[in-house]
C-alpha cells in the first residue's frame, strides 16, 4: 500500500531480530511526541530501494551502498535523493586489512599471488572499500590476488558481522592470506577472544569513509519529513525513553545527513561495477 | 578524508599514560576512568605503546560518543579525545534505592522501578518495573526481622553430622510402625511449610530483603526438615505410612491462601506454633536418640518462624487496627471450609499415643493418651497466646485458638 501523508512510514532492512523492537520503541516514543509513525522491513536493501522509489514510503534507513544505490537511481530518473540524518557511529569509520602477526607480508604490494578474505560480496567496509583500497595501491582483486568472501546474508549490504568474523577465523586458520573488516571489529574480536594479543598486525588501514543514513527521495511530504527529522535530531542520550533504543541502534547521538563520506565506496563501485545490475533491474542503467 | 564530527568544542587538555595495556586488555577501564573528570569537550591526550592503539583508540571513542582528533606530533600519542556527554548521561538522573543499611530505615512503600537493584544502589532511570505485589513496609515489616534472619544463619544445622543416625533402636517394631506413621504426616505438613513462604518470597519487593531472605532460609529449614524426616522414616522401614484426604484438605487451604498477613498467621503463629508444642512431644518421648535430636532441632527452627510470624502480624497490627478483623475473618474463613473434614488422621493420633506410651501395656496406653491429651491443650494455650501476642482481646483469642485445624499445621 503506498505511504499516505498523515503517516511517517520508514523503510528499513531487517538485518538482525532487534530492528523489530528498535523500531517499535522509537514508534511508541514518536507517537508521545505526536508524530504518527510506522515502519515497513524489507529482508534485502535492493528490494528496500526499489519499493522506496515505487513510493511504498518516505524515508530509507540505507547502508551505504543502498545509498548510492538510491542516488544513481534518482539522478538517471530525474529525481532528488537526499540524505537527512544519520548515527554519530556512521561517520569516520575505517576498514582494516589484517594478517597474521607472523606473516611474512610486511606491505600491500606482497599480498600479491595470495588470498584476501572479504565479507559479504556486497559489504562496503570488509570488501568493496578495502578492496578499493587495494586497487588504489596498484593491486587488483582476481588479477593479483585472490578473494574468498564470505557471504554471510547477502542482501544486507554487510550489516551482518558474520562475514567478517568468519574472515577472521579463516585468517587465523591459514585458509587466508590477510582479512578485511571494520576497525571496530578488529576490536570486538579482540575484546571476544577470537584475535588473541600479538596474534594479528594491521597491515593497511583505509580512509575514512561513513556508513548508513536516512535518506528521503523528492516528493515526499515535507513537512512529515522535517518534523521526522526534528524529533530525530532531538532524541537525547540523557533520555530514559529512548537510551536503551539508541543502545540497540549504536549510537549516541543523531547528526546531520552528509554525503562527503562515501566518495571511496562510490569509486570501489565504479571500478567494481558493482551498482549496474541494480540499476537494470530498476531499467535505468 | 571526511572531517572530524564528534568535536563539541574546545577546551582544555589531559594526558593519560595507557603504557603497554591496549584497549584488547582492558584499556577502556583507563580511559573511561580519566574521561570521567572531563567535561563534554575536554581533550584528553592518551599515549602508549600498545599495538594498533590508534586505530582501536578511534573505534572506541566513536562507539562511546567520544570525539577522536589525530595524533599530535609527540612521542607515542595514538590520539586525542574530545569528551563527549554520553557518558555522563547514563547516571545522571540515576536514583538511590534507599539507604543499604536497613537500621537507617526502609521505604514505607518501594517503588515498583527499583526492580532487583540492591538497596542502597543507583537505579538508572529507566529501569523497567517489576510487579512485585508486597512492596510495603506495613504488611511485611519486623522491627528485629534483621536479628532474626542472623539467629537463623547461625543456627544452620548439617543433617549428615548433627544427627546420630547409627544410635541404637531398642524399641518393638510397633512402637517403630508408629514413628514412620507420624514421620509420614510431619513430612507432608514440612511440605506445605515449605512451599508457603517460598512462593511469598517470591513476590516481596527487594528492598525488604531481610524479610525476603529470612522466608527462603526459612524454607531451606523446611527442606532440610523434609530430608531428615524421610531419612528416619526410612531408616527400619522401606515404605511410609499413611496419607489422608483430610490431612491434605487442611493444608491445600494454607497453600491456597493469598493473602501474606494471613497467610503468616495460619502457618506460622498457628500452625508452626502448634508443631513447636508437637515436636517437643515427640523429643520427650522419642524411642531413640537419633529421633530425639532431630525433633530438638527441629523444633528450633520452628520457634524461630513462629517469632517472625509473631514480629511482623503484631507490628502490622499496631499500624493498621482493621487487621485483626481481618486475620479473624481467615481463621474462621478456614474453620468453615474444613468443618466437614476429618482434621488429623486417627492413625496419627493414635501413633502419638503408643509413642507416648512407650509399649502396649493398658497402663502405658493409658498414660499415653493422657500425655497426648495434655499436648492438644498445651497447643491450644500457645496458640491463644500467640494470637494475644499479636493483638486479639482475651476473649478472641480463645475462641479463635480453637477454631484452629485439628490436623495442628
Amino acid at each position: 500500500m503506498p505511504a499516505t501523508n498523515s503517516t511517517l512510514v520508514l523503510g528499513a532492512v531487517a538485518y538482525d531480530a532487534k530492528v523489530v523492537p528498535i523500531w517499535d520503541g522509537f514508534q511508541r516514543w514518536f507517537a508521545s511526541q505526536g508524530l504518527d509513525f510506522d515502519y515497513v522491513l524489507y529482508t534485502n536493501y535492493e528490494r528496500q530501494v526499489e519499493q522506496h522509489f515505487a513510493g511504498a514510503f518516505h524515508v530509507a534507513w540505507n547502508s551505504p551502498l543502498a545509498w548510492l544505490q538510491a542516488r544513481r537511481t534518482a539522478e538517471r530518473t530525474g529525481r532528488i535523493a537526499k540524505a537527512i540524518a544519520m548515527r554519530d557511529t556512521d561517520c569516520d569509520l575505517t576498514s582494516l586489512i589484517v594478517v597474521r602477526a607472523d606473516s611474512p607480508v610486511r606491505s600491500l604490494a606482497e599480498l600479491r599471488g595470495r588470498t584476501i578474505g572479504c565479507g559479504a560480496g556486497d559489504s562496503p567496509q570488509a570488501t568493496l572499500i578495502p578492496l578499493e583500497h587495494c586497487a588504489r595501491a596498484g593491486l587488483v582483486a582476481e588479477r593479483d590476488f585472490a578473494v574468498r568472501r564470505f557471504d554471510v546474508l547477502v542482501g544486507k549490504h554487510g550489516d551482518h558481522v558474520g562475514g567478517e568474523r568468519d574472515a577472521a577465523l579463516a585468517l587465523l586458520s591459514g585458509e587466508v592470506d590477510a582479512a578485511c573488516m571494520l576497525d571496530g571489529n578488529h576490536l570486538l574480536f579482540a575484546n571476544e577472544g577470537i584475535f588473541t594479543r600479538g596474534a594479528t598486525r594491521v597491515l593497511a588501514r583505509t580512509e575514512p569513509f561513513d556508513h548508513c543514513n536516512f535518506t528521503v527521495l523528492d516528493g515526499a511530504p515535507e513537512e512529515l519529513v522535517q518534523r521526522f527529522e526534528r524529533l530525530l535530531l532531538s532524541m537525547r542520550y540523557d533520555d530514559p525513553r529512548v537510551r536503551a533504543l539508541m543502545d540497540l541502534e549504536g549510537l549516541k547521538r543523531w547528526c546531520p545527513g552528509r554525503t562527503s563520506g562515501y566518495a571511496l565506496l562510490e569509486s570501489a563501485c565504479e571500478r567494481f561495477r558493482v551498482l549496474e545490475p541494480f540499476l537494470a533491474r530498476m531499467s535505468v542503467a | 578524508m571526511s572531517a572530524a564530527r564528534n568535536v563539541p568544542r574546545d577546551g582544555a587538555e589531559r594526558v593519560l599514560d595507557l603504557g603497554r595495556c591496549g584497549l584488547d586488555q582492558g584499556g577502556h577501564v583507563l580511559l573511561a576512568r580519566a574521561l570521567a573528570g572531563c567535561a563534554p569537550g575536554e581533550r584528553l591526550v592518551v599515549l602508549g605503546d600498545a599495538p594498533e592503539l590508534s586505530i582501536h583508540l578511534a573505534a572506541w571513542a566513536r562507539a562511546a560518543g567520544h570525539g577522536v582528533e589525530s595524533a599530535d606530533s609527540r612521542a607515542r600519542c595514538a590520539g586525542r579525545l574530545v569528551a563527549g556527554s554520553a557518558h555522563l548521561a547514563r547516571f545522571a538522573d540515576a536514583e538511590r534505592a534507599g539507604a543499604t543499611d536497613a537500621r537507617d530505615g526502609v521505604h514505607e512503600q518501594a517503588p515498583a522501578h527499583w526492580g532487583l537493584a540492591a538497596r542502597g544502589a543507583r537505579v538508572e532511570v529507566g529501569s523497567p518495573a517489576f510487579d512485585f505485589a508486597l512492596a510495603e513496609k506495613r504488611t511485611l515489616w519486623a522491627d528485629d526481622v534483621g536479628a532474626l534472619y542472623a539467629q537463623a544463619l547461625a543456627a544452620q544445622w548439617d543433617p549428615a553430622t548433627a544427627i546420630p543416625w547409627d544410635a541404637p533402636r531398642p524399641h518393638a517394631a510397633e512402637v517403630e510402625d508408629a514413628l514412620v506413621q507420624v514421620l509420614t504426616y510431619l513430612i507432608e505438613n514440612e511440605t506445605a511449610a515449605l512451599i508457603v513462604p517460598a512462593r511469598f518470597a517470591a513476590r516481596i519487593h527487594p528492598h525488604y530483603r531481610e524479610v525476603q531472605q529470612l522466608l527462603a532460609i526459612q524454607a531451606a529449614d523446611e527442606a532440610r526438615h523434609v530430608e531428615v524426616f524421610t531419612r528416619r522414616a526410612t531408616l527400619a522401614r522401606r515404605e511410609l505410612g499413611l496419607s489422608t484426604a483430610g490431612g491434605q484438605a487442611s493444608l491445600k487451604t494454607l497453600v491456597d491462601e493469598p493473602d501474606f498477613a494471613a497467610a503468616s498467621l495460619l502457618l506460622s503463629v498457628l500452625g508452626e506454633g502448634s508443631f513447636v508444642n508437637l515436636l517437643w512431644f515427640l523429643h520427650e518421648h522419642a524411642p531413640d536418640e537419633c529421633t530425639r535430636t532431630i525433633m530438638k532441632l527441629t523444633a528450633q527452627d520452628e520457634a524461630r518462624h513462629v517469632a517472625f510470624g509473631v514480629a511482623h502480624l503484631a507490628r502490622e497490627a499496631r499500624e493498621e487496627p482493621t487487621l485483626v478483623a481481618r486475620l479473624a475473618a481467615a481463621i474462621e474463613r478456614r474453620h468453615d471450609v474444613l468443618r466437614h473434614t476429618a482434621g488429623l488422621n486417627a492413625e496419627v493420633f493414635d501413633a502419638l499415643i503408643v509413642l507416648a506410651a512407650g509399649g502396649f501395656e493398658p497402663e502405658r496406653i493409658a498414660a499415653g493418651h493422657a500425655a497426648v491429651f495434655e499436648l492438644t491443650r498445651q497447643m491450644h494455650a500457645g496458640r491463644r497466646n500467640r494470637l494475644r501476642l499479636v493483638g486479639f482481646d482475651a476473649e478472641h483469642a480463645e475462641r479463635l485458638a480453637g477454631l484452629h485445624t485439628r490436623n495442628f499445621m
